[in-house]
């Protein structure tokens, strides 16, 4: 199958044009004994064999839709999307679109990215959001990047919490290694019991970034304000990871003092996907906007005095600042921006209160069945969200190979990354999981 | 403020505009649980201030954004460097096939063979386009790539304890990309001039190398759309003092089935699959940026890999799963990179087109590229004008005019073209970086050649035509220094909302 709309008679005008005979003739300037290399690929397939082909490999995965129920979460959550999300994705004008360096034919994308930036900033309780990062990790690490920069590298030290996600950990130390850090309470086998309150005694006048996680990898809620309002006294900045579901019932981290609010919106309308792709987002202060990467929408006024958008504060990106940035992020993640904005619109205020009061309420009846059963109880008693960790009797493996057998997509194993909590499962439950599901679960543990 | 504007006409109302209170949208079940009891209320937030509309209102005001826009389905979009080509549709289908939508990052690898045999072989089939012996399929986009490329070049040195190594070459034409992914390690740089012919200046290049070189990161084709040639011996320069070699591959659209970047002596490159392999651009991403290194880099890439972990045989199919490169990098995200919406569109690709359709991809996008500088260097003036690869770049201005090159990219949208990438690359005067890519028919190009060449009549008979422009479209030129100066950047529900 090609896409190229040329006809040979076409193609030999233009060569004609061109003055040269023959298409091989364009590539003298190739070193001769390299070019035109024979490809081993399969043979090209036609529209419907493609079709057909990526059917089968799609069915070689037992998906959680039609096969699995879901208690598996840890970062990635299975949440209804309506449809209209998908339809207006669908917009060849929206997703065949660039980058909107020309505001004049581009103001669905800008006033679409203006919007999602005013959603995110009113859910949090922040002030200013860019147009998105990759994912919650790297919105994470950047995060760290706009306190480096703001210290100027006179301060060093990064205290994060353990039980931020481990892959977003994991991502901080890849980015920063150019940095000469000091990493603290980044421990995965010290105070995982505890509150955030252990982070405090961390606190130095060198420290430049606090960075907990809200709910936390747990699933555990806390009030950070102590800990954000001991950490200004030290003059450092708090950057808070936070789920934005939870963020639709829970006190944002904007009101508990926040410098930084970042996260994945994964759960905010866009599918499972294997993990991607995602949408970091990112909010700060407005007096943090000069160091904020990424693409940024502002309000203006065209030429004809009609209210519109463009890209704004350009000078701090890459292709002006060149090495002097303080990120190199070019492509964002666009159209799951808008993705994240349709779902919050289409559902609105009601619906996305309904969605969070389901994933609080299915949780906590999950987690008050499970925790009746023989040998299983809540590992932590702080008050969780729509995710929380299950001491199990035997290892986690064991037990999710039983529950696939009958269906069930088990917890996540928390002695992944924490090696000290054996036996420990991760459960999230969303609004997709009805009290059938749940049930069928606490009775497959109770067996198994 | 603006004093000329005080009261700017609203086209389109913002969703919070649009809101009324207690109005529903899309509603969910009702709960089928016990209810449970809430967390204290000083955990809870007090008000939740987002819009309340039907979905009716969201559609249509979406409906109405979309027709602001300009994309690749409405027409020509020559942007250069960024490889705008058709979008084929039924990437849009097999990408949301619920085997690939509806599969979570951590299920266990033996629910999950689809999806890992699809990233098994696309790292096989990168690898063999490319030369390269590894490929990751984690980078989020091509910056993202280029960050990863040089981490693994930081990496590779500190593994020889050559500490010294601290300097990276980059050509005066580079992507801005390019010094940014370098500042981020705090690598220094230095800046390498093209020659009269837009080749990299050999002379300057031998003079820069030396033993603190961490390598060169190299565009080629570059961004004036030529193929160095000199390629081999800027490779051979760079390896000689013990340099690596890293390939930017926001042009490989250029080179499919014609060269491949591992054979010219690349050590490491990154794949743009927004650009080459046809992933939609998406008004500014989700973008998909793989890396390719040669076997002596292969064990510092990112973690994890797709390997296959059991070969299989007539009776069972391989098992795959994931392998940790032995001295890796790390994580550059969370999870395995732009799975559905990246990779299983570039694989749907690539599959379509096979060798020889890959070739040809290169081939008419080299020759459109072509057929536009032929039909305008009489009118433009082309700096550095030879036989060019997928684009070139032309200046956007006239002796005795002050006519710049954005008037006339604005004024291209009068004809109904999206304008090229003005002001890149920054060596060429009023740049004008046009790519017109292989999915554009003669015809086409021949209307965007004939407006450009009657634009640039009118820069000379009627030049605030082009000040001016563009006219016809829903929106005209934007107060851009407003905008930085008010920074007003997020919006609210009005003040008296609920009254």
């Amino acid at each position: 199958m090609t896409f190229i709309p040329i006809s040979p008679t076409e193609r030999d005008a233009m060569l004609s044009t061109i003055g040269v005979k023959h298409l091989d003739e364009l590539f003298d300037s190739i070193p001769k004994k390299h070019r035109f290399p024979k490809l081993d690929l399969p043979p090209a397939l036609a529209e419907m064999e493609a079709s057909a082909l990526l059917s089968d490999i799609a069915q070689a995965n037992e998906n959680v839709h039609e096969h699995l129920i879901s208690f598996l979460g840890a970062g990635a959550y299975n949440h209804y999307i309506p449809s209209v999300v998908d339809h207006i994705l669908r917009r060849g004008e929206f997703y065949t679109a660039y980058t909107p360096y020309q505001p004049e034919i581009s103001q669905g994308t800008l006033q679409s990215i203006f919007e999602y930036q005013s959603l995110m900033t009113n859910l949090t309780g922040m002030e200013v959001s860019n147009a998105s990062h990759y994912d919650g990790a790297t919105a994470a690490a950047e995060a760290v990047n706009l306190a480096y920069a703001q210290f100027r590298g006179k301060r060093t030290k990064l205290i994060v919490s353990p039980t931020v996600h481990p892959q977003y950990r994991a991502v901080i130390r890849t980015y920063t290694e150019g940095m000469d850090l000091q990493v603290a309470g980044d421990d995965p086998n010290t105070n995982l019991e505890a509150g955030p309150e252990g982070l405090s005694g961390l606190l130095d006048q060198n420290t430049m970034l606090v960075m907990v996680q809200y709910p936390d990898f747990f699933g555990r809620i806390f009030d950070f304000s102590k800990l954000i309002d001991a950490a200004h006294k030290s003059g450092a900045l708090v950057c808070v990871v936070a789920n934005p579901t939870a963020l639709i019932l829970l006190k944002t981290p904007g009101e508990m003092g926040a410098d930084i609010v970042v996260g994945e919106a994964q759960p905010f309308g866009i599918p499972l996907w294997y993990g991607g792709p995602y949408l970091g987002y990112f909010t700060t202060k407005k007096s943090f906007v000069h160091k904020m990467a990424g693409r940024l929408v502002g309000e203006t006024v065209d030429s004809h005095g009609q209210r519109a958008y463009v890209l704004t504060l350009t000078a701090r990106e890459q292709h002006i600042k060149r090495e002097r940035a303080t990120s190199n992020i070019c492509t964002n993640q666009g159209l799951l921006a808008l993705a994240a904005a349709v779902y919050m619109s289409s559902l609105g205020k009601i619906g996305l209160q309904e969605v969070a009061d389901l994933c609080y309420q299915k949780a906590h009846y999950a987690a008050d069945q499970l925790s009746k059963l023989k040998g299983y109880e809540l590992c932590f008693d702080q008050p969780f969200f729509h995710e929380f960790a299950l001491c199990c009797p035997k290892p986690v493996s064991e037990i999710n190979a039983h529950l696939l057998e009958h269906g069930i997509l088990g917890g996540y194993d928390l002695s992944n990354d924490y090696p000290t909590l054996k036996d420990r499962m991760l459960i999230a439950v969303t609004e997709m999981n009805t009290k059938e599901d749940i049930d069928a679960l606490v009775e497959m543990l109770a067996e198994a | 403020m603006n004093d000329a504007t005080p009261n700017p006409k609203i086209i389109e109302p913002t969703i919070f505009e649009l809101s009324s209170p207690g109005r529903k949208g899309v509603s969910m079940p009702a709960s089928d649980v016990p209810e449970q009891p809430m967390p204290e209320k000083s955990l809870l937030r007090d008000d939740l201030p987002l819009p309340e509309l039907a979905e009716v209102d969201v559609v249509r005001h979406y409906m109405r954004l979309s027709k602001f826009n300009y994309g690749v389905d409405d027409g020509f979009y020559p942007l250069g460097s960024c490889t705008m080509k058709y979008n084929p549709k039924i990437n849009e289908d097999t990408c949301r096939l619920y085997g690939y939508l509806y599969t979570h990052p951590l299920q266990p690898i033996e629910t999950v063979q689809g999806n890992l045999a699809l990233m098994y072989e696309l790292q096989e089939w990168l690898k063999e386009i490319s030369g390269f012996a590894a490929v990751t399929l984690q980078p989020a986009a091509g910056a993202h790539g280029e960050f990863t490329g040089v981490l693994i070049m930081h990496a590779y040195h500190k593994s020889r304890k050559d500490a010294k190594r601290t300097k990276m070459l980059i050509p005066d034409a580079a992507h801005g990309t390019n010094p940014a992914s370098v500042g981020m390690l705090g690598m220094t740089i230095q800046q390498i001039p093209s020659d009269a012919r837009g080749n990299v200046d050999l002379a300057a290049l031998k003079a820069a190398c030396d033993e603190t070189v961490v390598g060169m990161m190299l565009t080629n084709p570059n961004t004036l759309g030529l193929f160095d040639e000199n390629i081999e011996q800027v490779v051979k320069i760079v390896h000689d003092c013990g340099g690596l070699m890293y390939g930017d591959g926001a042009n490989l659209n250029a080179l499919l089935g014609i060269v491949k970047p591992g054979d010219l002596g690349f050590d490491i490159m990154h794949f743009n699959l927004h650009k080459t392999f046809s992933v939609p651009h998406g008004g500014g991403g989700p973008g998909s940026g793989p890396v390719g290194v040669n076997s002596a880099l292969a064990e510092f890439l990112p973690t994890p890999l797709v390997g296959m972990l059991e070969s299989g045989n007539d009776d069972k199919p391989p098992l795959y799963g994931f392998i940790e490169p032995k001295k890796s990098i790390g994580r550059m995200k969370a999870f395995h990179g732009h799975f559905g919406g990246g990779l299983v569109r570039a694989y749907t690709y690539i599959a379509m087109h096979g060798a020889d359709g890959l070739k040809d991809i290169a081939q008419y996008a080299v020759l459109n590229a072509n057929y536009l500088l032929a039909r305008l260097r009489a009118t433009y003036h082309v700096p550095y004008d030879r036989i060019c690869m997928h684009e070139f770049v032309a200046e956007g201005q006239f002796a005795g005019s002050d006519v710049r090159a954005l008037d006339i990219a604005k004024r291209l949208m009068d004809y109904n073209f999206h304008p090229p990438t003005n002001y890149f690359p920054l060596i060429v005067h009023e740049a004008l970086m046009i790519e017109p890519t292989e999915t554009e028919n003669k015809n086409t190009l021949d209307a965007f050649a004939d407006a450009l060449i009657k634009i640039a009549d009118e820069a000379k008979s009627q030049p605030d035509l082009l000040h001016d422009a563009p006219k016809t479209t829903r929106f005209g030129r934007m107060d851009e220094v407003k905008a930085a100066r008010e920074l007003v950047l997020c919006c609210w529900l009005p003040e008296d909302y609920g009254d």
